[in-house]
């Protein structure tokens, strides 16, 4: 019978299938962090419990670390604690951490693929939402909660449901200045912030192909800003040629066995999808949000709906969006003054993002009263960063060049953007307060992010290339 | 103590929001303790207090609305949606709820609620614009929520609607079992199948 590539994961890692019930799946890689963490150890120490499979979990400090002089003491007496809880438990319980410090240390959705722990095939789970990232790779992967967190810890096993599948193809050629984080938008902007709740999501199609895997990560990332449990992509030559020679990739001795085996994570031809979405890659503009979901977005040159475009019954929250955002309905963004650009988190804070942003502000200079940070996803695109003198062009530009963490995207550590403030922000959610309290987030590619940082407003980043 | 749950009745606390995102539920900036306890005074930290401070309450607010009370929240369309972390479900349950009711709920959410023994009741948008009309009413107006019958109902009104759980859950449920003693009573099936897949 046909299958999906979604069908050939979940299948190959079932252990057992209950009656009317969940499935019981299989976990091969397993990420932590200190923030979802702390409860799940102290859950399987009061049950008197060690880690089952230390060796398939991996561990790093991001949501809460400083982004400034990290190899201090953390200052936030909370934040100490919490990172200190995660050095303790990973110790206990003889798990591998990447901590502050570590030469691989990084956004966990940053580190997995870079190190080549996220492989093909692979279910993979983490306390993150963004776990789906990993999808990009051909990996069935999704977040989840603390108590799964224990669950996955005492058993490597989760209690699953089957999810309904979503394909969503994009073909055709992307315009100038379009890039991927355009098109996850413009997809959530299609279906809404709740369009793909209950689904697992395939991205396919000739536009999705032709995208190196950082850009395939950014999509995947947002998938669950459609509500959808996780993205994925079928791996293919540019998959396989990325993974080839990193950290924990399979070595020279497994690598041809692996790769027969990765080569079969297709969906076959006439397999069937619950629900099947075509979008034209040529009528993806540049994108920005103007609300507090991911799925109030609009092109950068376009307009926010009036009222008389919006559901009655939606209105109130729309009305109570744009007043929170201090926008009207029915105006354009484009020319919209900016406080603050942040760059980076684990939708945009690649080696790639980095280049790309690079590329456009090399020779320029940030506008006067705007600041901008650029917070790598991980120490080892750091370095690269600074390898390629990619700093040296962020310096000179006036940007300033932090360390690793997921730092403004949510605003857990210090870096707040204070409230009434706008940031134009290359992360994945513009939730009210989500940057700080009553802080106005912009969602947008590093190209426009860029724009932004050097002429101080939202920018159509192709009336400058 | 129990965990187990079956009949929750009483007044309900309408949030006529929809989207309600677990940034909302528990901001990030409150996620850095390290026990499950004592989330429920932040829950809806930002809507609750104006300026991040406790003497500042916004009457606006339902949760500041002495006319509402109960064990019961009624939220609008996909609640829950957005971050993965659990300290939404327990900030929620630790602020005194057992049962949130909404016509959508975000996959996470709803899995993380129930490992906490949170119900999330899914209704029709119909059923829901009634529910919130009925408590607009009469806030003092009583809701029943049946988790062996799979059923909630307003008995004055006449009111009532099915949701669904599936049989494993709703066994856990109203028993008080977790996921995890399931999963460590079949430890020998999932060492068996590590070997042959291996």
């Amino acid at each position: 019978m046909a299958k999906t590539l979604f069908d050939k994961i979940w299948d190959k890692h079932i252990v057992q299938q209950i009656d009317g019930g969940p499935s019981v799946l299989y976990i091969d890689k397993h990420f932590i962090h200190e923030v979802t963490s702390p409860q799940a150890f102290q859950g399987l120490e009061k049950r008197g419990m060690k880690v089952f499979r230390p060796q398939q979990i991996v561990a790093t400090a991001d949501h809460n670390v400083p982004t400034l002089q990290q190899h201090l003491p953390i200052k936030d007496e909370l934040s100490r604690v919490q990172v200190q809880q995660l050095i303790t438990n990973c110790k206990n319980h003889n798990i591998e951490l990447y901590g502050l410090g570590h030469p691989f240390q990084g956004i966990v959705h940053v580190i997995g693929p870079e190190l080549g722990v996220t492989q093909p095939g692979m279910t993979i789970v983490c306390g993150d939402s963004h776990t789906s990232t990993h999808g990009a790779f051909g990996a069935i992967a999704f977040g989840i909660g603390t108590s799964e967190v224990e669950m996955v810890m005492a058993t490597q096993c989760l209690m699953q449901s089957k999810p309904k599948l979503m394909r969503i193809n994009v073909e055709g050629t992307l315009n100038k200045g379009v890039v991927s984080k355009d098109i996850i938008l413009y997809i959530i902007a299609q279906i809404s912030a709740s369009g793909a709740t209950g689904y697992f999501v395939e991205y396919a199609g000739s536009a999705i192909r032709s995208l190196s895997m950082e850009g395939r990560m950014t999509i995947c990332n947002m998938s669950i800003e459609m509500g959808a449990r996780g993205g994925m992509i079928a791996p293919d030559e540019v998959t396989f040629e990325y993974m080839k020679g990193r950290q924990f990739a399979p070595g020279n001795g497994q690598w041809d066995r692996k790769l027969e085996q990765w080569k079969e994570l297709y969906s076959d031809a006439d397999a069937k999808f619950d629900v099947e979405i075509n979008i034209k890659a040529e009528d993806i503009e540049p994108m920005i949000t103007y609300g507090t979901n991911p799925g109030m977005g609009v092109s950068v040159a376009g307009q926010i709906p009036g009222e008389k475009d919006i559901d009655e019954k939606e209105k109130p929250s729309f009305l109570k969006s744009l007043d929170y955002m201090g926008l009207k309905p029915g105006t354009g963004i484009k020319g919209k003054k900016v406080d603050y650009v942040f760059i980076g988190s684990c939708t945009n804070s690649r080696i790639e993002d980095l280049r790309l942003v690079a590329s456009f502000v090399k020779g320029k200079k940030k506008a006067d009263d705007v600041e901008v940070w650029i917070v790598p996803g991980s120490k080892q695109v750091e370095k690269q960063a600074i390898a390629e003198g990619i700093d040296k062009i962020f310096e000179e530009a006036g940007f300033q060049l932090r360390q690793p963490g997921c730092s403004a995207c949510l605003g857990m550590n210090e870096d707040k953007i204070p409230a009434g403030k706008y940031c134009i922000s290359t992360s994945n959610r513009n939730f009210e307060g989500r940057q700080g309290p009553n802080a106005r987030t912009f969602l947008a590619s590093p190209l426009t992010a860029a724009v932004a940082a050097i002429t101080g407003e939202v920018g159509d980043v192709r009336d400058f290339i | 103590m129990s965990k187990a749950i079956n009949i929750v009745s009483g007044r309900v606390v309408p949030l006529k929001e929809t989207n309600v995102d677990t940034d909302q539920i528990i901001p990030a900036r409150f996620l850095k303790a390290t026990s499950r306890a004592g989330f429920g005074k932040n829950l809806f930290r930002d809507w609750r207090y104006a300026n991040d401070d406790e003497n500042q309450p916004r009457a606006e607010f339902v949760l500041n609305d002495p006319t509402y009370s109960g064990k019961i929240l009624v939220a609008g369309k996909n609640f829950g949606c957005g971050s993965s972390r659990e300290h939404a479900a327990w900030a929620i349950k630790d602020y005194g709820f057992d049962v949130v009711v909404s016509s959508f709920f975000a996959d996470i959410f709803r899995n993380n609620a129930l490992n906490n023994f949170l119900v999330p009741v899914q209704v029709s948008d119909e059923f829901l614009d009634q529910l919130f009309a009925a408590v607009e009413k009469d806030p003092a107006v009583e809701v029943v929520v049946n988790v062996e019958a799979q059923t909630i109902s307003v008995p004055s009104l006449g009111l009532q609607s099915s949701f669904d759980v599936n049989n494993y859950k709703k066994t856990c449920l109203l028993n008080g079992y977790d996921d995890i003693d399931y999963l460590l009573s079949i430890k020998p099936a999932i060492e068996a199948f590590e070997q042959q897949y291996k």
